[in-house]
């Protein structure tokens, strides 16, 4: 606790202004305790750019989001025109909206990547599992966000992405078809429908999220990062009681992140400006018609970030294994930090079964992924099922495959090389 | 207050904690009840439940092979006049159904039957897959060349490839795992069907 006395120090010698507010409200203290005082391992990579950049989107939606409502009307009657107009008529209006719906994808870019980087450096294990699971609720949070964010245009697969979605709750025994009736509240996606979800999309949900990163980044700050070593950096505290291979987050990951940041926006622009539909990927285009509850989409399929789980829902011939498998796809994600039995952390270390077993597991994401945009007949049928059992063999035979290979000792200090 | 008492003697804990056992379960109670009325909000409303009233259909104009589609509480209803060969038809696909006896599936029990229907002809379904509900599209041809030389005619579900029969039971090796729903219904007349509303049972 010899920061804290500085701090005191610190403000008993300034004067004026800059006195008065920290004898009020302890600005000073927490710049110290969360950034000049905070260490974070000194080899952070590229990967360790995502989490900040997740920060930094959740903030574009915010911002981007709070200008939408003021011209979108969570009507059934008015929803897709208020769309359109604030696409054409509203001035800028185009680009609030697409930097929204760009937002939505580049999220799951973000989030995706950032999990992908636990998951490699074993940032999951003991002693961070509560922030891996605070997390992996963050991921749920996103899940259901972007999901009521998708039908609030009231586009067609606005419509039929909510009637299939809101339908997997009706596989649940016995009270399924209560529920649905009760997420609806009506007997079909409805104005209703529309409207609640505009509600949970706008204050509800996002309430969450904020609180679950606030709860995220205090965890982060008890335990301190993980690094590409996998190793514990507090385990080599130097003279200053600071980590030897820590250095203060700001200013020096303050100012990387802010050149991360710059080329995150080169491409979030690029979007934007150039390609905001991506080819109907991150704007589908069924959705530029209105929603009509008489005509299916020719072939329904969510927005990228869902395919791989939709892939997966489809390659069970049966809807209430589908849906189930579907949760558990998700579920297991939870349990990562106790399948892992390896005696190290990071991937470098690691034996060559979990390289193998990591390598296929982002291939099954990937082809997941690209199979839940294609018709569910014939080989696509087929290929997702065995993708599917690839994606849950990565879990399920994590504890053998982690107990039983050969790993390289975890080094003393962390590779580094300035 | 609290001084007085402990100056007074000793603290009973046991009395402590049941009171705070007591008042934490009442208030529990309490903030149960008071969860009601929002989570009931999410019910329909008065207006959605009046909007779902009986529907009159009339079906006069429907010839044999011709199909209509009507909205019913936000649910698209088929309605098919079938050709006698279509019904003459039906018992022959029933091996290769999931539930060829409708034992499983949802459907008045006036409906459970070979035709599932009141009129052998008229065939009143639910619009929705029984999957995830997208809207089986009409392949009523025999052999569709969509479909394959073995199709007996019936209905395809674009988006995961369920496929039903005429009586809108469900083939084998479709995601989806019941027959078509079939709302409640009954003629009026020879030519006025009613949807939401059977002889026996009167409004759903």
């Amino acid at each position: 606790m010899a920061a804290s006395t500085d701090t005191g120090n610190d403000t008993a010698a300034k004067s004026g202004f800059r006195a008065w507010l920290n004898k009020r409200l302890p600005v000073d203290e927490f710049v110290e305790s969360q950034l000049t005082g905070y260490y974070a391992p000194k080899n952070f990579n590229l990967w360790y750019f995502f989490g900040a950049l997740a920060l930094v989107v959740f903030v574009i939606q915010i911002l981007s989001g709070i200008f939408l409502t003021m011209h979108y009307k969570p009507s059934e009657l008015l929803a897709f025109d208020s769309v359109e107009y604030i696409m054409r008529e509203v001035e800028w209006g185009w680009l609030i909206r697409y930097m929204h719906s760009t937002g939505a994808s580049f999220f799951f870019i973000v989030v995706y990547a950032h999990m992908f980087r636990a998951m490699m450096y074993g940032s999951y294990r003991a002693p961070r599992e509560l922030l891996w699971i605070l997390g992996m609720l963050l991921y749920l949070a996103l899940m259901a966000e972007a999901f009521m964010g998708y039908v609030l245009p009231w586009g067609n697969m606005s419509y039929w992405g909510a009637q299939v979605i809101v339908n997997l709750f009706g596989t649940i025994p016995v009270i399924g078809p209560a529920i649905v009736e009760w997420i609806r509240g009506d007997y079909g996606i409805a104005d209703s429908t529309l409207n609640r979800f505009f509600a949970l999309h706008v204050i509800a949900v996002p309430f969450a999220i904020a609180f679950l990163i606030l709860l995220h980044l205090v965890a982060l700050r008890q335990t301190g990062s993980n690094n590409p070593d996998g190793i514990e950096i507090k385990a080599k505290l130097g003279a200053n009681g600071k980590p030897v291979d820590g250095i203060p987050f700001h200013p020096y990951y303050t100012v990387k992140d802010t050149v991360g940041l710059g080329v995150f926006l080169i491409f979030f622009c690029g979007v934007i400006f150039f390609v905001p539909t991506f080819g109907g990927l991150f704007l589908e285009k069924p959705n530029f018609e209105p929603a009509n509850e008489l005509s299916t989409p020719e072939h329904i399929a969510p927005v990228w970030y869902f395919t791989a789980f939709y892939a997966m829902l489809r390659a069970v011939p049966d809807q209430q294994m589908g849906a189930l498998l579907m949760l558990l796809a998700i579920v297991v994600l939870f349990f990562l930090p106790w399948l892992d039995r390896s005696p190290v952390k990071s991937i470098r270390y690691k034996g060559i079964l979990s390289k193998i077993a990591l390598g296929l597991f982002v291939v099954s994401f990937v082809v997941l992924s690209y199979l839940g945009l294609q018709p569910a007949d014939g080989l696509y049928v087929i290929l997702a099922r065995i993708f599917t059992a690839i994606y849950f063999a990565y879990f399920i035979l994590m504890p053998w495959y982690t107990s039983i290979e050969k790993c390289e000792p975890a080094p003393e200090r962390v590779s580094f090389h300035a | 207050m609290s001084e007085e008492k402990v100056s007074g003697g000793e603290v009973d804990a046991s009395r402590r904690k049941f009171l705070t056992a007591a008042t934490a379960a009442t208030g529990a109670v309490g903030a149960a009840f008071t969860l009601v009325p929002f989570i009931a909000s999410w019910k329909p409303s008065e207006r959605a439940r009046a909007l779902g009233a009986p529907l009159e259909i009339d079906i006069s104009k429907l010839e044999p092979g011709q199909m209509i589609t009507q909205s019913w509480r936000k649910q698209p209803v088929y309605v098919v006049r079938r050709t006698p060969e279509a019904v003459a038809k039906l018992a022959a696909v029933e091996p290769s159904l999931k539930d060829p006896k409708s034992e499983a599936s949802v459907q008045p029990d006036y409906a459970r039957n070979e035709t599932r229907s009141l009129k052998p002809e008229v065939l009143v379904l639910y619009a929705a897959c029984t999957h995830l509900g997208c809207l089986p599209k009409q392949y009523f041809t025999v052999a569709d060349p969509a479909m394959g030389a073995d199709w007996p005619g019936g209905f395809f579900c674009p988006c995961h490839g369920s496929r039903f029969d005429l009586a809108g039971r469900v083939f084998n090796g479709s995601p989806a795992s019941l027959n078509l729903g079939v709302p409640p219904h009954k003629f009026e007349s020879d030519s006025m069907l009613v949807i939401g509303i059977d002889a026996a049972e009167g409004a759903a």
